[in-house]
């Protein structure tokens, strides 16, 4: 894949909304669950792809679906959301992998450097742009409602309304990593710049600015680093978000 | 004297066990409403009820106009987590579209330093904690004040203080205040009426010198309990 500026619009979007959105998954201890989350895709991949349909479109679908049903169990039921969550999203991927296979499925797990055509990159910076908007706008909301829900509510916060909504901009954090980084490692992408801000920071705004910087480097580096290497990008973007963390505990430790 | 609330019948249960039972109580604008209990009575319940966080039965009535603050018991947060007092106090002014000046006033209110404010709130020690949970309650101008144990986990002069504070804070800014209390002897200095809770049930309501003898109280906790009374009530 070419390094030219408009092929890379979409890859940097996409991991300014994965810094933002992982921030909060972080803080809200749903760092497995956001993880499993981003599985749930597979089968929609699985399905549209035998249905000749949009792989992403297909994505998407599950990936609401999904989403719902993770925020109906919590806010209907009293079932322990961890559990079922863990379930759910595994028989997702082994669904999924039994619908899609070969190089198909190889694609829908681990991303494809292809550039995505004009209409998908539009696309894509305006879901990363609805996004981001979200987040900056929900942010002291969230951050209320993730010290306690109790006092979110007394603060005139409609609680559940404001999960919803923070998972639904997960799940399409996801969606926009889907073509690029793939189902497996598009988690990580959320995850583990916005996991090794926490380490660093003391503050919400510098946690905020850290995870986002750190998810762009780790994209950029991947991306412009994956030819010379001859390894495929989306891996090479998760290692070195890895390398990342990994330096992150040892400064900490030297702190 | 117009009442800030009333509560008729009111029931929560979870499942199949009822945690809250025919409870009924009114509170008077500017009152105190102590309540005490054994662990496990009700008495959290009841505050989540009455800030509508858990379902119930029964009706809970507000004076027009009520805003509620509340202090919740001691919130379970890791060390960690890279949110500063003031990064939690702003995030309540942006909610309510108020400056961030309001959250230096009620920093002000409850002698909380701008220095300890910019600490993560996971390293707040107990006082420290409860006195930010305080101010975050007060930025929504509230008329009513729920505090549930607001002195758990704070040392016996902190935990006074802080009494003091509340108590300074109900009468200045004209506040009723609801109170979750294990301190018999400051319920007994401060509180304009008692409402002990046993197994969910109200066990007995009335001013605290009436609830608050040797006998009632094995009643309520189901074994002798003692304090000391502050004899400026009696004088």
């Amino acid at each position: 894949m070419s390094a030219s500026p408009s092929a890379l619009a979409l890859p940097l979007a996409m991991a300014v909304a994965a810094g933002l959105v992982g921030c909060f998954a972080v803080m809200r201890r749903m760092t497995l669950a956001g993880d499993a989350l981003s599985h749930v895709a597979l089968p929609g991949i699985g399905l549209a792809v035998a249905l000749r349909l949009n792989p992403v479109l297909g994505g998407v679908a599950a990936l609401f679906a999904g989403t719902v049903l993770v925020w109906a169990i919590e806010h209907k039921t009293r079932v322990p959301t961890e559990a079922v969550i863990g379930v759910v999203f595994s028989a997702a991927l082994a669904v999924g992998s039994m619908l899609a296979s070969g190089e198909e499925l190889i694609e829908a797990l681990f991303g494809a450097p292809r550039a995505p055509g004009a209409l998908e990159t539009l696309l894509g910076l305006g879901v990363a742009v609805l996004v981001v908007g979200f987040v900056l706008r929900a942010r002291s909301r969230l951050v209320i409602a993730l010290v306690s829900p109790d006092l979110a509510r007394t603060a005139g916060v409609d609680v559940p309304r404001l999960d919803l909504l923070y998972l639904l901009a997960f799940a399409l954090t996801v969606a926009l990593g889907l073509r690029y980084l793939g189902v497996l490692l598009m988690g990580s992408l959320i995850i583990i710049p916005a996991a090794t801000a926490r380490h660093l920071t003391r503050s919400l705004d510098a946690m905020l600015a850290v995870a986002v910087g750190l998810a762009v480097a780790a994209t950029l580096l991947g991306t412009l680093g994956a030819p010379t290497l001859h390894l495929p990008s989306g891996p090479l973007v998760i290692a070195v978000a890895a390398g990342f963390f990994l330096v992150g505990l040892l400064i900490r430790r030297g702190a | 004297m117009r009442n800030a609330l009333e509560v008729e019948h009111l029931a929560v249960r979870f499942g199949t066990t009822a945690i809250l039972r025919d409870l009924s109580i009114a509170v008077p604008e500017g009152g105190t409403l102590a309540i005490i209990g054994p662990n496990g009575s009700g008495k959290t319940v009841f505050f989540r009820a009455l800030i509508g966080s858990v379902p119930y039965e029964g009706s809970i009535r507000w004076a027009p106009g009520t805003r509620i603050g509340y202090v919740p018991q001691k919130l379970d947060l890791e060390r960690e987590l890279p949110v500063t007092g003031l990064d939690f106090l702003h995030a309540r002014a942006a909610v309510a579209r108020m400056g961030r000046a309001e959250a230096q006033r009620t920093m002000d209110l409850v002698s909380l330093g701008r220095d300890v404010a910019a600490q993560p709130i996971g390293t707040l020690s107990g006082g420290q904690f409860q006195r930010l949970l305080l101010a975050f309650a007060l930025m929504g101008r509230p008329t009513v004040l729920l505090c549930d144990e607001p002195t758990a986990g704070v040392d016996e002069p902190g935990g006074e203080g802080l009494h003091a504070m509340i108590h300074r804070l109900q009468r200045d800014e004209r506040l009723t205040l609801l109170l979750i209390s294990h301190e018999l002897s400051l319920v007994y200095r401060y509180a304009t009426s008692v409402l002990c809770l046993a197994r969910g049930r109200a066990a007995c309501a009335g001013p605290p010198l009436e609830i608050l003898t040797p006998e009632r109280l094995q009643e309520v906790y189901g074994a002798p309990m003692r304090f000391h009374l502050h004899d400026e009530r009696l004088a």
